[in-house]
């Protein structure tokens, strides 16, 4: 009875680990030999303890114990850094201002800046956007150039191996040097994978109900993406969230028609190119901004008036650039992760 | 300390959910769910972040229009707005990161067949023995087909032993 029930915890342990083989298919272990009798187990534990020198017997130790005693010393070791780590920056924490003070030191004269005279200097309506696209363009411009080296990396890593992978090759049966006759075809044409290709079908292709959802709202993702791209600089959004959006709609036309269908209007060149044109335009008018500014030059962007779509300078093209980046950006990931190809 | 530690449970949350994120890394050896505790520390940043930047009381910063029409443009109406362009930044720099990390990790999984480090640590140190030993499966499936192919095993394996050998003779040169 305890050692059915010893058997049954053991084998649901394996399964809540995901270690050993699953239920339905475990192959019962055989029964292990009867024990020894304990005369002669005292025998060989002695022999072995008394013929061989400490030297050797600490090496077959390690040899057996050592990976164990390795991770159980990690294991350990791991729990008690993020305790430490934990305790350390709980302190810390204890001693920040309070939340929500408007007297906090964070609250200071950048801040007042920005607020009060935002609105003449940058022309925009949402003070963030005026601060990431304006005060803040350069760092704005290394994120996303950013986002479009890591783009390449992954076109580099998982996109250009993937072509050559498929290999042909041909056996001819018939022909085989032992000389046995075997019946079946003559020849035998094997498309060969040498690379691992991943490919995600998570919907059947020509699925009709996916089908007539995209249609419906792929014309209103791509609205919302661009009212959010192009009300950057008046309300909450700007080209980040925007580009994430309109890249959902490329997802869901690729999930809905199949890659190649997005291949007609959009691949990888059309995406280089369209990204490293955007990066450009957005490198040529904020160098001529931040060149003017620093050399007292007039530069000649209407700031407009606050709260009209035509205003805030820069911060509207800026914008756009920055959408198609991210657009162009997130589907590529998608694609390449899903099909191994933009 | 408790009582201060009540009164900021937001950063509280986010030192936690940090610490959460940092054993996921160290004791996971799943490569993809060490990446999910990396994003899990990052979504502790963003919490940190957006927590410092609040002001109790106050609107968004975006301009709005007061009962004379006038836009306010006063500190006392807005919480701080430099936060949020910090959590911005990190999470592009969060996604870029994630990205490039899962291309590697597909990359591992299609070299070694394993998303588990250990293993693939165990596979890289044991490289030659692994690959040089002798069948593998795919010889067989050939054999199983009629092709002879003892000979190209053979073959290989003393090109296999060879190019082991001048290795060691190349490092005796250096």
């Amino acid at each position: 009875m305890f050692e059915e029930f010893k058997n049954l915890w053991r084998r649901f342990y394996n399964w809540t680990v995901g270690n050993g083989p699953r239920p339905e298919n475990e192959v019962i272990p055989p029964e292990p030999p009867p024990d020894l009798p304990f005369t002669r187990r005292l025998e060989l534990k002695r022999s072995r303890f008394q013929e061989r020198p400490l030297a050797s017997r600490y090496n077959e130790w390690l040899e057996r114990k050592s990976l164990h005693v390795f991770s159980m010393l990690y294991l350990g070791m791991s729990i008690l850094t993020c305790l430490l780590f934990m305790a350390l920056l709980l302190s810390t924490v204890a001693e920040l201002p309070s939340f929500g003070d408007a007297n906090n030191p964070v609250n200071n004269e950048v801040i007042k800046r920005y607020i009060e005279r935002g609105g003449q200097e940058t022309g925009a309506q949402n003070i963030v956007a005026g601060m990431i696209l304006d005060y803040r363009a350069f760092d704005t411009f290394g994120e996303s150039a950013v986002l479009f080296t890591a783009a390449i990396s992954v076109l580099m890593l998982l996109g250009a191996v993937r072509r050559a992978d498929t290999e042909e090759i041909s056996i001819d049966l018939n022909n085989a040097s032992d000389g046995i006759l075997r019946r079946g075809p003559p020849s035998l044409n094997l498309k060969i994978t040498t690379g691992f290709t991943p490919r995600i079908h998570m919907f059947r292709k020509n699925d009709a109900i996916l089908r007539g959802v995209a249609v419906l709202s792929i014309p209103a993702i791509i609205l919302l993406g661009l009212t959010v791209i192009i009300n950057g600089h008046l309300s909450p959004g700007g080209g980040f969230s925007g580009g994430a959006i309109l890249s959902v709609a490329l997802m869901l036309c690729a999930n809905a028609y199949g890659f190649e269908q997005v291949h007609a209007f959009f691949d990888e060149h059309v995406f280089i190119r369209f990204s490293s044109l955007a990066l450009m335009i957005y490198a040529v008018l904020k160098g001529w901004s931040f060149f003017s500014g620093a050399n007292h030059i007039e530069s000649g962007i209407p700031t407009g008036t606050i709260g009209e779509i035509l205003s805030g300078g820069l911060i509207l093209p800026l914008n756009i650039c920055v959408g198609l980046i991210v657009a162009g950006t997130l589907y590529g990931f998608y694609a390449l992760f899903s099909e191994g190809e933009i | 300390m408790l009582n201060r530690l009540l009164l900021n449970h937001y950063e509280a949350a986010a030192v936690i959910l940090s610490c959460i994120g940092l054993t996921n890394l160290l004791l996971q050896r799943n490569m993809i769910k060490k990446i999910i505790g990396l994003n899990i520390m990052d979504t502790a940043v963003y919490l940190f972040l957006a927590a410092k930047g609040y002001i109790s009381g106050r609107t968004a910063p975006i301009y709005y229009l007061d009962a004379n029409g006038e836009w306010v443009n006063q500190v006392q109406a807005y919480v701080n707005p430099v936060p949020a362009g910090l959590v911005l930044t990190g999470i592009v720099v969060s996604v870029s990161v994630t990205a490039f990390a899962l291309a590697l990790t597909l990359r591992l999984y299609e070299h070694y067949g394993t998303l588990n480090i250990d293993e693939a640590l165990f596979l890289l140190e044991h490289k030659y023995e692994l690959e040089y030993s002798s069948y593998n499966d795919d010889d067989e499936l050939l054999y199983e087909f009629g092709v002879d192919n003892r000979d190209m095993i053979k073959a290989a394996n003393e090109a296999a032993s060879k190019s082991m050998n001048d290795k060691g003779g190349d490092e005796d040169h250096a």
